[in-house]
């Protein structure tokens, strides 16, 4: 009895936090901006936060992964002697799949996990109280910003870690297996469509992006104003955007891709 | 009917965190232009009755009445934020924003409500950081403050917008004695010179009932003393005595409610 006692008021709580989720992406989202000069610069900074400094981690991941995605597929190919498909296993590989995905895991483990421990410090330190106090909404002062900033920041993430990636596959299979490098670009070139796959990848992003951001926010906002609360709201930021990127890949991926 | 004397009143109000009662039907008023403490032990309620006057908090059951209205008239957001630009809040921790300067913090309050040019934005700041003694340190970030620092900095962005009523959460707690009187004067001198209502909630007894007008005293979520600073010193009130000499021994308990000594050291057969 206890156990079914249990599950039902986890699962009211879950419920519960979704509807306080979707009260905060509404509430920050949809007042009217009073200042938009204010608002504009807090956007920019927070671009500068989590898309700026989020930059070295992408490319560097970016960089790796086309790498080890040129090897393995070279690996693989180079037994059924089609080597030159080495550019279209790469672009689709990145673009549909691993480029969204990957960024946004990263986003949420390098910005996330730093939002979350923003906001959650705000509130500790009476940040967000004071803020209700002197008549500024911290729903539009702090939140919208980032929120905003999250969506703007993801999906260009994306498209850089892509671009390093196919540069550093390209470099692997061309310099260091001898591909041929016009036949790597020309089997890229055709696989690739870009409202199909490159516009479906930023689409992509850009829901990851809004989950990843909405997630660490929330757990900030809601964090228990402890040392302890705020350690424990960044790792459940980190692990809950991590499985919700995961989660809602495959529903875009059957919704986008699939026949 | 409101008294026009009273800038801010509570009518029976009883608040509870879950089934813990912290204040008990308790009812009081904060004169219009005078200083009024509230002190009490650690854990009465005394941040919590802040929280009421402010509206941060809904009580279970009372009133809450400021400047003239009772608390339902404020439902709306536009007259919760008209109102809160009235109110000046000293927090116990300072609650600067981590992300700007010492400046930035007191200029925040200006840019968000007035149509001031920064030009005159920097006057007043510098003037109200003068008055902390700050006006050197108004290009320190919040990190680089002492916590004294900070609280003055806090003070000078409280005072930012004029407020007509200013609480005071402990703002006399971690400061050094001249820090500390300077916070006095500076309390003393805006409630005389500026005719603003001051509420000042804190336990440190000497300071706070040195420039206290009117002074409430608070345990276990009522109230044990209420009228002009000097008459409720001389009262002849156990609870009153205990609080005012700290004395561990007495009506207000100190220790938490445990199971006997003996008993938790297994000294009990």
């Amino acid at each position: 009895m206890q156990s079914v006692i249990k599950v039902g008021r986890s699962s009211i709580a879950s419920v519960q936090a979704l509807g306080r989720l979707a009260c905060l992406f509404a509430q920050s989202l949809l007042q009217k901006p009073t200042n938009l000069k204010q608002e504009f610069s807090l956007i920019t900074a927070q671009l500068y936060s989590v898309g700026v400094l989020s930059l070295l981690i992408i490319a560097l991941s970016g960089l790796f992964i086309g790498m080890v995605l040129a090897l393995q597929g070279y690996t693989v190919l180079s037994r059924f002697g089609a080597t030159e498909a080495l550019g279209q296993l790469v672009s689709l590989s990145l673009i549909r799949e691993l480029g969204p995905v990957v960024a946004a895991l990263l986003f949420a483990g390098r910005a996330g996990s730093a939002l979350t421990a923003e906001v959650g410090f705000m509130k500790a330190t009476e940040q967000l109280s004071a803020l209700e106090m002197m008549a500024v909404n911290p729903l539009t002062y702090i939140i919208r910003p980032r929120l905003i900033a999250g969506m703007i920041a993801m999906p260009i993430l994306a498209l850089i870690f892509n671009m390093v990636a196919i540069y550093s596959a390209w470099y692997v299979c061309v310099a260091l297996l001898h591909v041929d490098s016009g036949s790597f670009w020309a089997n890229m070139q055709n696989a690739v469509d870009f409202r199909l796959d490159v516009i479906n990848g930023l689409i992509k992003s850009l829901c990851f992006g809004v989950v990843v951001t909405l997630i660490a926010l929330y757990q900030g906002y809601e964090s228990i104003p402890t040392t302890e609360g705020i350690g424990r709201a960044t790792t459940n930021s980190v692990v809950l955007s991590s499985i919700s990127v995961l989660g809602l890949d495959f529903l875009l991926t059957a919704f986008m891709f699939g026949t | 009917m409101t008294n026009p004397n009273h800038l801010a009143s509570l009518q029976n109000v009883t608040f509870k965190r879950g089934e813990r009662g912290i204040l008990n039907n308790m009812s009081l008023s904060i004169a219009r232009g005078k200083i009024t403490a509230i002190m009490g032990p650690s854990g009465c309620g005394k941040t919590t009755l802040l929280k009421l006057l402010t509206l941060q908090l809904q009580p279970n059951t009372g009133s809450v009445n400021i400047f003239g209205e009772d608390a339902s008239y404020y439902a709306s957001n536009e007259k919760l934020l008209a109102l809160r630009q009235r109110i000046g809040i000293l927090f116990q921790s300072g609650a600067l924003f981590s992300g700007l300067s010492a400046f930035d913090n007191v200029a925040f309050p200006l840019r968000q409500h007035t149509k001031l040019s920064e030009r005159m934005i920097r006057e007043l700041v510098l003037i109200k950081l003068h008055m902390v003694g700050l006006r050197g340190a108004r290009d320190l970030m919040p990190n680089e403050l002492s916590g004294g620092m900070n609280r003055r900095v806090a003070l000078a962005r409280t005072i930012a917008l004029d407020p007509e009523l200013i609480l005071y959460d402990e703002p006399f707690a971690g400061q050094d004695p001249i820090s500390m009187g300077v916070l006095k004067d500076l309390i003393e001198k805006l409630n005389s010179a500026l005719g603003v209502t001051s509420i000042i909630v804190s336990h440190d007894i000497a300071e706070t009932t040195e420039i206290a007008d009117e002074l409430y005293v608070i345990a276990s979520g009522d109230i044990i003393g209420a009228g002009e600073t000097q008459q409720v010193k001389q009262m002849d009130n156990p609870l009153l005595k205990q609080f005012f000499n700290g004395q561990a021994d007495g009506p207000i308990a100190f220790h938490f409610p445990a199971p006997s000594y003996a008993h938790d050291m297994g000294l009990n057969t």
